[in-house]
């Protein structure tokens, strides 16, 4: 019951997670995912119909803040990190062409 | 006297008392690791200089009268997921190899708080991904106990740190096992709590629905004490659950009569080595002995937790780590062609292969025509798990059983089989889909000396049924199977 | 005979809510602001931090849906919406799918064919995303995460607009609802709120839906006006043509009233929708809906009927004055303080609005205070100052809101009246223009305007009219 996962989903996977892969690890995901899916799969013996798909395990609800200004100016802090900078922004490649 | 052989309790005790300084006992610490981590590799970052100007200040406010906390002054390691403001925190990635947080992690705060003294960060798989501390970056940790055998993982610095007495206790997360499974195969107490017990904000996530921050420690009292001091409501984190009973230590109480203990059946069956088998089941009788009433159960649905936990694993960590592409902080790519170029090449370099499978599984599982089948079954399936353990918990106090089906595995034979190696999750995973506390209290040692940790698994909130069973455990016992492990000449 | 076509338009409305903080974190929404300075661990995706909804948010969300005619969802949740572009920190997108806020509802809207229902398919609760500076000479864009996290409702309407005309007067109709709500100011310059346009062509009779495109960057009602027009235009020539429409989301271009593809191959659409973990469910109770009723301000109707009650003034006038919360909140204000509604109804009606106009702006934009204009109108029925003045002060009013009784002071520009003083000027007036006194003793009733307006000129305005005219006739009886 080998699921075909195929190159094409491979690529377009690639695309949607922003992860190029060399040809070599192309055919190792490819193969890895088949079979993890072919293991998943076996969730298909288990009858789920009619239970609710559980995202979160406690019934915590209902937690806000306040609308209040609490943090000032933490640009430096911001910016430390960024591996391109300029004009106190992020810089990366221009996005529009 | 031999400081490093105390527990942090004990250590605790004694600065108190003036017997000893903070900077005293942070200078032991980082001597040990300083020769400890030749052979065993526990931290990625070990932060002398710190470590002592937070002891030189700890010291002072122990003598002011402002910290009276049984942890002040003593040394702890923290996973280097959690974030410290200005100190490294690479979550053992290339991606963060650089990365200096703006902000402390709530957790982290509170020992602060406690007047912990921080001495290094722990090594650990990359992005808390994997079992063996083998995915990190900067190198595999070794089991102080064989350093032929990995430490287990994800949080397996940590682990290692505290066997190899290169700390006194330390923090470690738990999204699938990641801390229960490298105390067991290091031979320390590390408790997973009940989620939202301690808060998430500062921890770099991997799986938000199921990540949860705990103690490692020597023994069972420390684990209660570091509990007690991390726990709290913190309106950072949405997650984060107002408890009444966060005296953790009040649960030291070494008494399991009436205690109800359940043991699945599917626990000890195929899969399962012998060794590991028996101790645990030794472990089990020491508790019958003691007054606890100790019965097999089916918990039933056993062999689907791994299949659901690493499509709601995956799926959220594939969204989690949206976020390292080289815009904001970390690594970026030296040479790229425009921005989807820049992206794609940061993010290859940057992450490992581990990380790259379980991002391209989970992007997958939740891709267009597949999420009703993958995301959606796996959380129906979460949910028939947490009944059947609803279900247990209405017969039984404590549900015991191995926390790993083997003792650490040897180095670099674990990763050529990623399923493989998913499966030795297969006792850990299960408590994270339903939220509940897990415990691994070490039970023994096999023929080789490498040690086996007993699984304790408590009902949401019951994280003092736990400890209270292991305390009389341990009391039964004498610490027998905590002792410390022994590292070439750095003894 | 040519084939007729009709239109289908459906809407999706983003409103940015008025809120001190943004959605998810306690850093300011105000607008501008050197970049990044409005920051923090949250807004801009630092690893471990964490979102913790701002009930305002949800508050506002509420009304509007509730204003709307919409079904609230009792138990809502957050999803994250994944994908990568620098403005988007996280690299997703906090939003709602599965469950949004409200559901179901409609708005009523009047156009030329009649009133209609334009029906609301779903409204939710959603982040913003950071600004890009795209730079000119360099090939780099600049990211700044002050606006990432501002907090947006996004409204979606059925299809069932079918022309510029119905699509302006929903968006008018909505407009002016939020902005009664106080949920958002909606200044489609500033981008407050913001429309695309899901357009398809049709031919006439079919009951078939065509192929829509969904057409970005509309910045003013003229604008959206201007793109329907060309992307009808541009699916009926394809289709007169035997060419398909593509589906697909193209950028409107309104200097050059075009638009474009806006294509990519590292841009699949599959936004990996799935349930936010960080955030827990949002629960409404019945009693929550009905105090957000009960705290809902005054609608327009309301207001309109009041003050046709309170302050006297005729229906036109409350008409108009309604039409904006803001021009609403500032008669109200005037009024209260001058005690003379209907002057200040005439100041808002003509001067204001012409003003508006002149300048292209909103009554939102109206920056002078209510308390500058009942003092306006005390001088002028005092008789402190002659109504040309007022004008003139009015626009200094509009343009810097000065304070005109100050301002008055200190310019001399008080009416004179002194009959002494006006006596003197109106004579030497008399004396040099000969001609017009003949003219007006002849029974030219028009030269005593020409003499008027002389005498007003060497008094620099500053005399009653009135009363120069008075005494004129009595000088040349």
């Amino acid at each position: 019951m080998c699921k075909k996962v195929s190159e094409e989903t491979i690529e377009y996977v690639g695309i949607l997670a922003k992860l190029e892969l060399s040809e070599a690890e192309k055919e190792t995901a490819r193969e890895d995912m088949e079979k993890m899916l072919d293991y998943i799969d076996t969730l298909n013996e288990l009858d789920t119909s009619g239970i609710e798909p559980m995202s979160h395990v406690f019934p915590v609800n209902n937690v806000f803040r306040e609308d209040v200004v609490t943090n000032g100016d933490s640009k430096e802090e911001i910016l430390a990190n960024a591996p391109k900078r300029k004009n106190d922004s992020f810089e990366v490649p221009k996005t529009i062409v | 006297m031999d400081i490093l052989s105390l527990t942090a309790l004990e250590l605790g005790k004694m600065i108190k008392e003036r017997e000893l300084t903070a900077e005293e006992a942070a200078r032991a610490a980082l001597e040990r690791a300083k020769a400890a981590e030749l052979e065993i590799h526990s931290y990625v970052t070990l932060d002398e200089e710190g470590a002592m100007r937070q002891a030189a200040e700890v010291q002072k406010q122990i003598e002011t009268g402002n910290l009276t906390g049984p942890l002040a002054g003593v040394p702890v390691a923290v996973k280097d997921n959690l974030c410290i403001e200005g100190q490294l925190t690479t979550c053992s990635s290339r991606i963060l190899s650089d990365f200096k947080p703006v902000y402390t992690a709530e957790a982290v705060m509170n020992l602060q708080k406690a007047g912990a003294v921080i001495i290094g960060k722990t090594n650990m798989d990359e992005f808390a991904m994997g079992s063996t501390t083998e995915t990190s970056f900067y190198g595999p940790t070794k089991n102080p106990h064989n350093p032929a055998h990995v430490p287990g993982g994800s949080s397996g610095g940590s682990c290692a740190a505290v066997a190899a007495q290169e700390c006194w206790y330390a923090l470690g997360s738990d999204t699938g096992g990641s801390i229960r499974q490298p105390s067991s195969f290091c031979g320390v107490v590390g408790l997973k709590p009940t989620y939202g017990t301690v808060s998430r904000y500062g921890l770099i996530a991997y799986g938000s629905s199921l990540d949860q921050i705990g103690p490692v420690a020597k023994d069972v009292s420390d684990c209660a004490a570091v509990m007690e001091a991390i726990a709290s409501h913190d309106p950072k984190d949405s997650t984060s659950v107002k408890r009444k009973d966060y005296d953790f230590c009040s649960a030291l109480v070494n008494d399991v009569k009436g205690l109800k203990i359940g043991i699945p059946a599917d626990y000890m069956g195929e899969g399962l080595d012998k060794e590991v088998k028996d101790a645990v089941l030794k472990a089990a009788d020491v508790l019958k002995e003691r007054g606890a009433v100790v019965e097999t159960f089916d918990l039933s649905l056993v062999q689907y937790a791994i299949p659901a936990y690493y499509v709601i694993a995956s799926a959220e960590a594939s969204s989690n780590l949206e976020r390292f592409d080289g815009v904001k902080y970390g690594y970026r790519t030296p040479d790229y062609d425009g921005l989807h170029n820049m992206y794609k090449k940061t993010r290859s370099e940057g992450f490992g292969a581990e990380v790259k499978r379980r991002i391209m599984l989970g992007s997958f599982v939740l891709s267009s025509g597949y999420y009703d089948a993958y995301y959606l079954k796996a959380l129906r399936t979460k949910a028939l798990i947490k009944q059947a353990f609803d279900r247990a918990f209405e017969k039984y106090d404590v549900i015991l059983g191995p926390a790993a089906p083997t003792t650490a595995p040897e180095l670099g034979k674990s990763l050529s089989d990623p399923l493989k190696m998913y499966l030795g999750d297969i006792y850990t995973v299960a408590v994270n889909l339903a939220g509940l506390p897990g415990m691994s209290v070490p039970v023994g040692k096999d023929s080789r000396g490498l040690p086996i940790g007993m699984q304790l698994i408590g009902s949401c909130f019951q994280e003092k049924t736990l400890l209270r069973t292991a305390y009389a455990y341990e009391c039964a016992t004498e610490k027998i199977y905590e002792t410390a492990a022994v590292i070439g000449k750095a003894v | 005979m040519a084939k007729q076509y009709e239109t289908v338009i459906g809407l999706e409305v983003h409103v940015e809510l008025a809120t001190k903080t943004k959605i998810f974190c306690g850093c300011s929404t105000e607008f501008g602001g050197a970049p990044n300075t409005h920051t923090c661990p949250v807004c801009t995706g630092m690893p471990g931090s964490l979102p913790v909804l701002n009930k305002q948010v949800v508050e506002y969300a509420m009304a509007i849906g509730l204003a709307a005619n919409c079904e609230i969802t009792k138990i809502c949740k957050f999803d994250r919406k994944n994908y990568f572009y620098p403005d988007n920190p996280q690299n997703y997108q906090i939003s709602q799918l599965y469950l949004p806020i409200a559901r179901n509802g409609y708005i009523e809207i009047e156009s030329s064919t009649g009133r209609k229902k334009v029906r609301i398919h779903e409204m939710h609760m959603e982040e913003d995303a950071g600004k890009l500076v795209h730079d000119e000479w360099d090939d780099t864009s600049l990211v700044d995460y002050n606006r990432s996290g501002v907090p947006l409702v996004e409204i979606v309407s059925e299809p069932d607009m079918r022309s510029a005309e119905d699509v302006i007067s929903y968006l008018e109709k909505l407009r002016m609802m939020i902005q009664y709500l106080g949920a958002s100011d909606c200044k489609l310059q500033e981008g407050s709120m913001r429309a695309d346009v899901n357009l398809s062509v049709r031919e006439a009779g079919s009951e078939e839906l065509g192929t829509r495109t969904e057409m970005k960057n509309l910045n003013s009602f003229k604008a959206i006006a201007r793109a329907i027009e060309a992307e009808r235009e541009r699916q009926i020539e394809l289709l007169e043509a035997g060419k398909p429409v593509i589906q697909e989301t193209r950028r409107w271009d309104d200097n050059k009233e075009h638009s474009y593809a806006m294509r990519s191959k590292e841009d699949a659409k599959d936004y990996r929708y799935f349930p936010e973990p960080d955030l827990v469910p949002i629960v409404i109770s019945d009693v929550w809906i009905a105090d957000i009723k009960a705290r809902q301000p005054e609608l327009r109707s309301e207001k309109l009927e009041r003050y046709k009650k309170e302050f006297d003034i005729p229906q036109y006038d409350a008409e108009i004055i309604t039409e904006s919360k803001k021009m609403a909140d500032i008669f109200e204000a005037a009024a209260s303080v001058c005690g003379k509604p209907k002057k200040v109804s005439n100041w808002l009606m003509v001067e204001t609005l012409r003003l508006l106009k002149e300048n292209s702006m909103e009554p939102e934009d109206i920056r002078f205070s209510p308390e500058n204009l009942a003092k306006l109108v005390n001088l002028t029925e005092a008789g402190t100052i002659n109504s040309s003045v007022a004008k003139e002060v009015f626009e200094k009013i509009f343009a810097e809101n000065i304070d005109p009784e100050t301002y008055v002071e200190k310019n001399g520009l008080k009416t004179i009246n002194d009959e002494g003083a006006l006596k003197t000027v109106i004579d030497k007036v008399v004396k040099d223009n000969p001609k017009s006194v003949e003219d007006y003793k002849s029974g030219k009733e028009k030269a005593i305007g020409y003499l008027v307006g002389q005498s007003m000129k060497a008094m620099k305005g500053k005399a009653d009219p009135g009363l120069v005219n008075k005494m004129l006739r009595e000088i040349l009886a």
